[in-house]
């Protein structure tokens, strides 16, 4: 999908998959369009060019919408309800029984621990009370899919903590969650996949849980390393750099470090140690996304 | 369902957040007013022991700026209230936890219109109303057509309110409340154009009201009423404001019923394929 907005292009090129029942990452830098793709797929926004299906459905289609949840960035909602009258309303919207929605409240009221505050207006909700109330009327009829717009953005270490919790229970209920964050720790303690955008194209994607194979931050402390040496480590490594004894490289996966010691050995080097970590998501991003443009 | 649901939200929202309680107080605090009026002209009656007749038409006169009045009010209370509930959602993001819900965008649209239509029907029944009820009661006064000219004066606050919804999925609430309010102030002197060049006999001013009022044919729908609620005796008196110089005809109504309903169709449409 592309979007234009006159001479500005807020989407080059969307291009992607979700696997079902995985909890996907969504990231990129401010501007980089990430919340008009999500609005994209939701149908808020129509597309200048391209199409998106979510369920083999047409993205923003009424029978798509019913299985589709949505906490928006910034939500704000009839501040003059209480958390109860605000989910009743939700779930009349998504066309629950009156029934079902009086079993159902209390239960994500419970959830989201909002139940003291149950007879609050919304209005005199914090921050961190207004993304659990928004939270739960994204989960009030048990969508399918969930599009979380940074759901952690206000909350205190307990509110992510929780809100962490139930979107992984999302997952064990098989639901998929579309997390767009910038809070790249919760992103990593929480994803399975994640998809980078740059300029309003998806530049990589990766699997969270082969990320630490993939990639190997490496630390070496070794006497007698030539610059030969360093040069002849391209075919397993990405990066690598001396400073005095010690040698920093990112290998391309563990596996290759076998081949490196050996070839280090080789050349001539004594290795004192070798301490491999695995590279962080925010490295991951700093390097797809390049240096700081001062978006 | 969605509209029924959205319907109720709107009318909820109003009397929560007192925007229906006060605009009814200003309604009985408005009828209180007309009361006191008509109260201290007709004992001015009895010391100057006015003929029955004079008295019937000065209450009867009286009536009707009473009626204007009521017509000006709800046209006003329908745009204040109206002006911010597309564009203010829009602009605030309350709409995207919304339209993101199984409903299509044209249910929220016209959710919140019967809702508004609701609110403005009990406005017009109980100001329109206490208004003839009042000077029934005090004055023995009562408007031909009493009924037809409430029903006219609904229609007037109903293209008033299409007009604001279709401005409003365009523009910010600000812009939308200046368009609105600049239109009806259009018609407004379109329609007095009209009303003195029926003293003026000048068809030059005839064509200058006649356009106005197509632009913006409100003030077009009140002058229909006035003629049906006159007596045709107070109708033909040339020094009312109200007197039937210039009458508005069925056609002028039809077109007005039909510009509400484009109105109100091109903000559904405009509402469904913009971006939110």
């Amino acid at each position: 999908m592309r979007k234009e907005y006159g001479n500005k292009v807020a989407v080059r090129k969307l291009s992607l998959m979700v696997p079902l029942g995985s909890i996907f990452g969504f990231l990129g830098p401010n501007g980089a369009g990430k919340s008009t793709s999500i609005k994209m797929l939701l149908g808020l926004v129509k597309p200048t060019s391209g199409e998106a299906f979510v369920l083999g459905e047409r993205a923003g289609d009424v029978a798509v919408r019913r299985k589709i949840g949505f906490l928006p960035e910034h939500f704000r909602f009839y501040d003059w309800l209480t958390p109860a009258e605000l989910l009743r309303l939700h779930g009349r919207l998504c066309g629950m029984a009156a029934a079902k929605l009086r079993e159902r409240i209390p239960v994500m009221l419970d959830l989201v621990g909002l139940t003291p505050h149950r007879d609050k207006r919304v209005h005199d909700f914090s921050k961190g009370m207004m993304q659990r109330i928004g939270l739960a009327q994204a989960l009030i009829h048990e969508p399918e899919i969930i599009f979380l717009d940074e759901p952690t953005s206000g909350l205190d270490p307990m509110g992510r903590r929780l809100v962490r919790d139930v979107i992984r229970a999302q997952r064990e209920r098989g639901a998929t969650v579309f997390l767009n964050s910038h809070l790249l720790s919760e992103v990593e303690v929480t994803c399975d996949n994640v998809a980078f955008l740059k300029d309003g194209e998806v530049v990589a994607a990766k699997d969270l849980h082969a990320l630490g194979e993939a990639e190997v931050h490496v630390v070496v402390r070794a006497r007698q390393l030539s610059p030969q040496a360093i040069a002849g480590l391209a075919p397993w490594t990405t990066a690598a750099s001396v400073e005095g004894e010690q040698l920093t490289m990112t290998a391309r996966s563990s596996d290759v470090l076998p081949h490196v010691v050996r070839h280090l050995a080789a050349s001539g080097a004594d290795i004192y140690s070798l301490i491999p970590a695995r590279a962080s998501l925010e490295d991951l991003f700093v390097r797809i996304m390049g240096e700081d443009r001062g978006l | 369902m969605g509209c029924w649901v959205m319907a109720g939200i709107t009318f909820r929202e109003a009397a929560r957040k007192k925007i229906l309680w006060t605009a009814l107080l200003a309604g009985l605090g408005f009828l209180a007013l007309f009361g006191i009026a008509l109260h201290y002209q007709i004992e001015d009656f009895g010391a100057h022991s006015s003929a029955p007749f004079i008295r019937y038409q000065i209450l009867s006169a009286m009536l009707m700026v009473g009626l204007y009045v009521v017509d000006l009010l709800a046209v006003v209370m329908t745009i204040l209230t109206s002006v911010d509930t597309i564009s203010g959602e829009i602009s605030s993001g309350t709409i995207h936890a919304i339209a993101t819900k199984p409903i299509p965008r044209w249910q929220i649209l016209i959710g919140k219109w019967i809702g508004f239509v609701g609110m403005i029907a009990g406005f017009v029944a109980l100001t329109f109303g206490g208004t003839i009820a009042v000077a029934y009661w005090m004055g023995g006064v009562m408007p031909e057509n009493a009924f037809h000219g409430a029903l006219l004066v609904f229609l007037e606050c109903l293209l008033a309110l299409s007009v604001t919804f279709m401005f409003g999925t365009w523009f910010s609430t600000l812009t939308n409340g200046v368009i609105v309010i600049g239109l009806h102030g259009l018609a407004f002197m379109g329609g007095w154009l009209e009303q003195m060049s029926g003293f003026t006999e000048s068809a030059r001013l005839v064509a200058v009201g006649v356009v106005t009022s197509l632009i913006m044919p409100s003030e077009s729908i009140w002058r229909r009423a006035a003629f049906e609620m006159q007596t045709p005796l107070a109708g033909s008196l040339p020094f009312s404001p109200f007197a039937n110089v210039s009458i508005p005809s069925p056609t002028m109504i039809g077109y007005a019923s039909f510009y509400l309903l484009v109105a109100l169709g091109i903000a559904v449409y405009h509402f469904h394929w913009r971006d939110l």
